[in-house]
């Protein structure tokens, strides 16, 4: 009897398990797209972001197209996917890890010209960590001296 | 002023304690005390060494990384904090389950028990986190889908700790916050793909059930403050349900008393 009592809460909660995490998960799938936290230039162009909106836009910035204007603190770059580029215009002050070749998010809102303005820059790296001397040359850093063992020009 | 909690399950005070049907050695709370009281130290101890130990080294002994500089030494904080603090949710869920399925009388003391260190170092997780996040990508805080899902996880904890203090005030077979610590798990899975279901600030995944992406040179010092800091977590749950148990049998005894 105990025991019967027991087999059946076993399975009711068994059963409960499975359609909470079912539930969630299928919440969570169809948030996939609206839980981004940002767009990728080909997904911009794929959704017509209104010109304006805020959003957030991220890849990469390609290499070779930091540009600094006379100004001194606005800066023009490429974020790209590898699908789709769109030049991108900031006033301001960047994160240490921003740099060519480098994850980027910016945010701001698309010019009817198809260019983003930038209002606020945050950089993105990825899951791998390894000392400058196993980065080697590809991945030299202005932060890191030319042994990559000390640190200069970052507090 | 006497209440009555442990009402149910944990009927400590003199008589026998066991029920009907023991379903495990440890439903038994006097057995459970004689196993954990000389565990406690054997845990906490070796714990509290190899955090030292892993933090000297991460601080003092790996390499900066070639792109994050320092900061990257954070990490060795970071990553066991936010493992502990999904793994204590997963904890609290098991030991819920065990409170429904089996009435196991110590369970719910054990859920309770880890609910406070759980939630600190989910706060700890979201704190070094936010640090780290300052000088790499340059802010402090931004809402996407693996910080707000932890974010989540640290309210979860804050709101199960409600739940189940006031249900072992009423003295009730405290049913509610077991369901709530179920239910809760859903959240696990979702910190856990976060990174890979949506795209996110945080990097991915750095070390999985196929290796690791962290250099070894960097990564060294990092199983041993997640061992230490576990073996740690473990000590301080121990306390906690010895604790409880122990203030259940004051309890147990002054209303007895006061019913003479």
């Amino acid at each position: 009897m105990a025991l019967k009592a027991k087999n059946q809460r076993l399975i009711l909660a068994l059963l409960a398990v499975v359609a909470i995490v079912g539930a969630a998960l299928l919440a969570m799938s169809a948030l996939k797209d609206q839980a981004a936290y940002f767009y990728t230039p080909a997904d911009a162009k794929k959704d017509h972001v209104e010109v304006g909106r805020a959003v957030r836009l991220g890849g990469m910035v390609q290499k070779g197209s930091i540009q600094r204007e006379a100004d001194g603190v606005t800066i023009r770059f490429v974020v790209t996917d590898n699908v789709e580029t769109v030049p991108v215009r900031f006033t301001g002050i960047v994160p240490d890890l921003f740099k060519e070749d480098s994850g980027v998010v910016a945010e701001g809102s698309f010019q009817p010209d198809g260019s983003f303005v930038a209002t606020n820059i945050l950089a993105k790296h990825d899951e791998r960590y390894m000392p400058p001397q196993v980065a080697g040359e590809m991945h030299k850093t202005e932060s890191l001296d030319a042994n990559g063992a000390q640190q200069k020009g970052t507090k | 002023m006497f209440r009555g909690w442990p009402s149910r399950p944990l009927r400590t005070a003199r008589g026998p304690l066991i029920p009907r049907r023991a379903v495990h050695i440890f439903a038994n709370p006097a057995r459970f005390l004689s196993i954990a009281r000389p565990l406690t130290p054997w845990l906490g101890w070796p714990g509290l060494l190899l955090i030292a130990t892993g933090l000297v080294s991460g601080l003092f002994l790996t390499p900066p990384d070639y792109l994050q500089g320092e900061s990257v030494r954070i990490m060795y904080a970071h990553v066991p904090a936010a493992w502990l603090g999904m793994a204590g949710w997963s904890g609290i869920a098991v030991a819920s389950l065990m409170q429904l399925i089996w009435r196991h009388p110590l369970a719910a003391v054990a859920a309770r028990a880890i609910a406070v260190p759980g939630a600190l170092f989910a706060a700890i997780c979201l704190l070094t986190g936010s640090i780290w996040g300052r000088p790499t990508w340059g802010t402090w805080w931004e809402w996407d889908g693996r910080l707000t899902s932890m974010l989540v996880l640290f309210f979860l904890y804050i709101a199960y700790i409600a739940l189940s203090s006031a249900g072992a005030e009423r003295g009730s077979n405290d049913r509610v916050s077991a369901i709530f610590g179920v239910v809760g798990a859903a959240n696990i899975p979702i910190i856990h793909y976060s990174v890979e279901w949506w795209r996110t600030l945080h990097q991915g995944q750095s070390i999985g059930l196929a290796g690791s992406k962290i250099d070894g040179s960097i990564l060294w010092p990092l199983p041993l403050t997640t061992l230490g800091f576990t073996l740690l977590f473990a000590a301080i749950v121990l306390m906690r349900m010895r604790a409880m148990l122990a203030e259940a049998k004051v309890e147990a005894r002054l209303k007895r008393m006061a019913s003479e």
